[in-house]
């Protein structure tokens, strides 16, 4: 989806802003948070259902939203998708059933054919879809050469929508900076971004 | 009127959103999916025994052994865990050298990929929308904010993390450092320099040494 968290090369968010000798948690609370997904995914949800629940923030909330405001709404989206918790729950502030069986991630990574190689000139597709995906706006109807042949890994653009099958090779694929970012880019400078084999297709012959 | 002098001693009321955490979590307790043991081992995990220093000490070994470096690059998990590091399944480590004529940096415009079994968790910048949205389109304007400039000769690849891979920097050794021993070179070695917004330095009084 395009969405605010899908912001490579985005405009206005002012310089980075570095605190020196930052905490590993600000408050308690951020690692009760991180507790509770580190317990819920991979038993509940997965982690591109994760990713996926952030995303589907309401943009302005997702911008005013902390790190760890975004992973707590995340987790008590999934968990109230998912029949873990009730909103009844929520509002009682009490369990009033037990939660479901946890599903246990067993499929093996199966042994799949990658069509690409390291070399081989790419374009990435031109796809806008609605859930979720991997392949940044930045990123689409680029020119570029496959680096590594990685996994085969899910697709996330599956795994977050309930399709917990579709296991794709991956590839680190590399594009000059000035084909993304124009002639303001450094012509000597590059980019390597990690991209599905359904995201890409054989550079047309000229 | 003494009540009230008691509830000045009395910790804030939570935040909203702490609140919110709170509820959830003592559901989760109530359901048995979570203690707050547990909650107490994971917090402390990432406070004390995973972070940065795991990843120096993988850079300082590879500054010193050849044969490991290779290994290291060639797969990285296999390689953390041959120094007594924990890598768990489900994420790749891929690490990336730099070279005299090239500097590596890494960044997850999508969310906030990092390769946290040797690093960590990441810093609030690194997660925050300006790294995000400006190192993928500006990183030399970036990493001046950092406090790194690199001449025009030195090109910049910038790794987006996409995928289930979780990449690392190898900076460069310093010169200067001959003869020192691997932990004097992990000492150098910050989690800013495996990110790519640094380069290893030599601390003044060391190089009196």
């Amino acid at each position: 989806m395009n969405g605010v968290h899908d912001m490579g090369g985005m405009h206005g968010f002012g310089p980075v802003d570095i605190e020196h000798d930052e905490p590993v948690f600000h408050q308690r609370w951020e690692g009760v948070v991180r507790a509770m997904m580190a317990r819920t995914n991979g038993r509940y949800y997965n982690l591109d259902e994760f990713r996926h629940a952030v995303e589907r923030m309401p943009s302005d909330e997702y911008l005013r939203a902390t790190y760890y405001e975004r992973w707590l709404h995340a987790v008590e989206t999934l968990l109230l998708e998912k029949g873990v918790i009730t909103t009844a729950e929520l509002t009682d502030g009490h369990a009033m059933s037990p939660a479901p069986a946890a599903t246990r991630d067993a499929e093996p990574r199966p042994a799949l054919e990658a069509h690409f190689q390291p070399g081989d000139r790419v374009m990435t597709r031109n796809i806008h879809p609605h859930g979720h995906t991997r392949l940044p706006r930045y990123a689409r109807g680029r020119h570029g050469v496959v680096r590594k042949v990685y996994g085969p890994f899910r697709l996330p653009d599956a795994n977050a929508h309930g399709d917990h099958h579709a296991w794709q090779p991956c590839y680190a694929v590399e594009f000059a900076a000035r084909e993304l970012w124009g002639d303001d880019a450094s012509p000597s400078d590059r980019m390597c971004i990690d991209l599905w084999e359904s995201y890409l297709e054989p550079e047309e012959k000229p | 009127m003494s009540h009230d002098h008691d509830h000045d001693h009395h910790p804030e009321a939570p935040s909203p959103v702490e609140a919110r955490a709170l509820a959830l979590e003592s559901l989760l307790v109530e359901k048995g999916l979570l203690t707050s043991e547990e909650v107490d081992r994971i917090v402390s995990m990432y406070e004390h025994d995973i972070g940065p220093m795991l990843g120096a000490r993988v850079v300082a070994r590879a500054w010193v052994d050849g044969p490991y470096k290779e290994r290291l690059l060639a797969d990285g998990p296999a390689a953390v865990k041959e120094l007594g590091i924990s890598y768990p399944d489900g994420t790749q480590l891929v690490v990336v050298e730099n070279q005299p004529e090239v500097h590596n940096v890494i960044v997850c415009t999508l969310c906030s990929c990092y390769p946290w079994p040797v690093l960590g968790l990441p810093p609030t910048w690194y997660k925050s929308p300006p790294y995000r949205s400006r190192m993928v389109r500006e990183p030399r304007t970036v990493l001046e904010e950092f406090d790194l400039t690199l001449p025009d000769e030195v090109a910049v690849n910038v790794w987006d993390s996409s995928s289930d891979v979780r990449y690392m920097v190898l900076p460069q050794r310093p010169q200067g450092t001959e003869g020192w021993t691997e932990e004097q070179l992990a000492g150098i070695v910050t989690r800013d320099c495996m990110i790519g917004v640094a380069r290893p330095r030599i601390p003044a009084e060391s190089g009196a040494r």
